[in-house]
């Protein structure tokens, strides 16, 4: 009964729970489309990580290096701003001319979507730290590379994990949109593949892991925000 | 030998900090009244100097430059004959929220300024211990900062600011934020230190009881532009020490100072 939903509702349009479970142990036994449920999954979160990596270091450092210098901000901030709002998909074509439909472009894609947030809540970050702060290490005598090292870069912490999990979620979100065009893996390509033969029961599954797949992220990063950041909220 | 005995005498004999025609005025503008105006001022080795005025009188800006956190807009401060630009470990500062670094134990806090200042790490241990156990905070070094009530944080920036051996301990309305029975005890702290020490501390309050119960010499400052309009020796605090007992704070002499004092900052 609860197969089908007892035939009233079409399973086209929402494939009854067993019928998703029934889907999503046949995804896991035989895969989809020449690749397993797992190498979907990990094709997806392969592009993301790397994307992710190189977003931190870059993001982190011009965002610090901004907040801290007017100069270097003013450089950046515009090119941001403009580049922040935009749709992923917008300018993919564009970069898909450039880079190719291989990994590169999807990725690079994915690190445009978490560079802004990282940058931005760095530049906040920084600009944010209190002046008393920087004025007690001066008469302490630190001068402006300890200031920034050991004042600056851990008050600036609590702003910069804001940054890093508001990128996880847009590139991970932008990581769909990156798999829709010449992609032949991904979770994200197994939906929108699954979507040309309304197999709703697999597209189901596929927002059913990237949704848990998206909350396990994020509950990484808290975790290692309340680790690194133990003071944040306790003042 | 002669000659450096001589400039050692010398420079004890002179001023710690001299004022001169000392001006600050936020607003550059032609017809602004300036913060504090064409202040006149010297501050001797060992003073305990409280200074008083109405809020908006320019006791912070007085500090501000001090520290060299502001530079003056007019005439010139110097500290050991030599001027005051910008901010440096010569002079410690103790702000009223204190700014302790929360990712830091409390013990790092105070190790912060010879930190940044490379002192080797055994002598910096040791002095961290003679500092904790100065402001009372022994069982409270590998304490968070957030761990701290207020009274503590503030201890605990009295000895990161005095562990640098600064020339002089600026503090800027220190235990306005803190209860009275708090208050009570950071006051006899840190006139035990000064008295120890022999330190000297410049002192902002808005409590005429702190000033005359803690200072050697009482300033009370004007509205704007701020000058200052009266400049007293007050010997309670001693008293206290030596008597060891605050009967001092009962005694006429010291309700006529206070009523002094404050008769002086009403009338403006």
């Amino acid at each position: 009964m609860l197969v089908t939903w007892d035939n009233r509702i079409s399973s086209i349009i929402i494939p009854s729970p067993a019928a998703i479970w029934t889907s999503f142990l046949d995804l896991a036994q035989n895969g989809y489309k020449g690749h397993t449920l797992w190498a979907h999954l990990g094709a997806s979160l392969r592009r993301l990580f790397i994307a992710y990596f190189f977003a931190i270091v870059t993001a982190i450092t011009l965002g610090l290096l901004s907040g801290y210098s007017e100069r270097v901000r003013a450089v950046f901030e515009p090119i941001i701003a403009f580049i922040r709002p935009l749709p992923p998909l917008g300018y993919y074509t564009i970069i898909i001319l450039w880079m190719g439909i291989g990994d590169n472009s999807k990725i690079f894609l994915l690190f445009l979507g978490a560079f802004a947030p990282i940058f931005v809540s760095c530049v906040a970050g920084v600009t944010r730290v209190k002046q008393d702060y920087i004025n007690r290490a001066r008469t302490l005598g630190a001068n402006r590379g300890q200031i920034f090292l050991h004042v600056i870069l851990p008050a600036a912490l609590p702003d910069i994990f804001v940054g890093l999990r508001n990128a996880m979620s847009v590139a991970y979100a932008t990581s769909v949109a990156a798999e829709m065009v010449a992609a032949v893996s991904g979770i994200g390509w197994m939906v929108l593949d699954a979507s040309k033969y309304l197999r709703s029961d697999v597209i189901f599954v596929g927002i059913i892991i990237m949704g848990i797949t998206g909350i396990l992220l994020d509950k990484i990063l808290l975790c290692l925000e309340t680790k690194i950041v133990f003071w944040k909220g306790k003042n | 030998m002669t000659d450096k005995s001589m400039t050692n005498f010398f420079e004890t004999a002179n001023e710690l900090i001299s004022m001169d025609s000392l001006t600050l005025a936020y607003d550059k503008g032609g017809d602004a009244v300036p913060a504090i105006d064409k202040i006149n001022l010297n501050i001797y080795r060992g003073e305990f100097v409280c200074v008083m005025g109405p809020s908006g009188c320019g006791k912070s800006t007085l500090l501000n430059i001090l520290a060299g956190f502001l530079s003056p807009t007019g005439g010139t401060v110097k500290l050991n004959q030599k001027e005051i630009k910008g901010i440096d470990a010569h002079r410690g500062v103790v702000f009223q929220h204190p700014p302790l670094y929360e990712w830091y134990s409390v013990r790092k806090n105070i190790a912060f300024g010879p930190m940044m200042q490379k002192v080797p790490k055994k002598k910096t241990a040791e002095d961290v211990e003679t500092y904790l156990a100065k402001v009372g905070l022994t069982d409270f070094a590998e304490k968070k900062v957030y761990e701290l009530s207020g009274g503590m944080k503030q201890r605990a920036a009295i000895a990161s600011a005095l562990i640098n051996n600064p020339d002089i301990l600026l503090m800027d309305e220190p235990f306005g934020a803190l209860d009275a029975l708090t208050r009570e005890q950071m006051q006899a702290l840190i006139r035990k230190i000064w008295w120890n020490t022999g330190k000297t501390i410049f002192f902002i309050t808005h409590d005429v009881d702190e000033a005359l119960l803690l200072g050697t010499r009482i300033l009370v400052m004007s509205r704007r532009p701020g000058k200052i309009i009266a400049d007293f020796p007050a010997h309670f605090t001693k008293e206290f020490i030596e008597e060891n007992s605050d009967d001092a704070r009962y005694t006429e002499a010291f309700h006529q100072k206070r009523k002094y004092i404050l008769s002086l900052i009403n009338e403006q």
